[in-house]
């Protein structure tokens, strides 16, 4: 009964600190005290955010009318904070005129999804399956 | 306005992508630094080869 309750805190705790990392790109491993892989993560994600929004990338929003744009919603969301406050701020809405265009968004879609494996990666290492 | 060469896209891509998946994949950094070159030489050649493999089915 006892590890059963500790079993079921601890996916608690490990799935509230992978959410944290999904929200703040490396964040997770750095509340699990690693230093370098938090700091290149963040930097990977970011860095690659930040170029699909100079590439006039397009952030997907919730009216979205397909499978692909629900798709690419998807891994936009993954981004975390980065995507809530890119939307919040009115930026990310793309410009189809531009050809690099296309690949800004599929740069934000791609930093979303880098994200979301180094949360699960986090989530791992914080349930001790994972050195 | 940021612009890129399609190549320049491509080797960005491959280079955050394979750091990503290096550091999330595998354990110790010798791991790491062998996976994450692999990575990185599928990332960059799988393009170049498609490109390739295009313009030989249809070099026109």
């Amino acid at each position: 009964m006892n590890d059963m309750a500790n079993k079921s805190a601890s996916e608690t705790r490990a799935l509230m600190v992978a959410g944290l990392g999904w929200l703040v790109p490396g964040l997770g491993y750095v509340l699990l005290r690693r230093w370098g892989r938090g700091a290149l993560v963040f930097v990977a994600v970011v860095t690659m955010f930040w170029l699909g929004l100079k590439l006039q990338g397009q952030l997907y929003g919730t009216g979205v009318s397909d499978v692909l744009d629900a798709l690419g919603l998807v891994g936009d969301v993954c981004n975390g904070a980065l995507y809530f406050v890119t939307r919040s701020l009115g930026a990310g809405v793309g410009n189809p005129s531009v050809v690099f265009s296309d690949y800004g968004t599929k740069f934000l879609i791609a930093s979303g999804l880098l994200n979301l494996l180094a949360a699960a990666d986090v989530r791992d290492i914080a349930l001790g399956q994972k050195a | 306005m940021l612009t890129l060469s399609h190549f320049t896209a491509v080797l960005i891509f491959a280079l955050f992508s394979s750091l990503v998946f290096a550091l999330t994949l595998r354990e110790t950094p010798r791991e790491q630094v062998r996976y994450g070159l692999y990575c990185f030489a599928c990332f960059l050649g799988g393009p170049i080869l498609a490109g390739w493999a295009l313009y030989l089915l249809n070099p026109r």
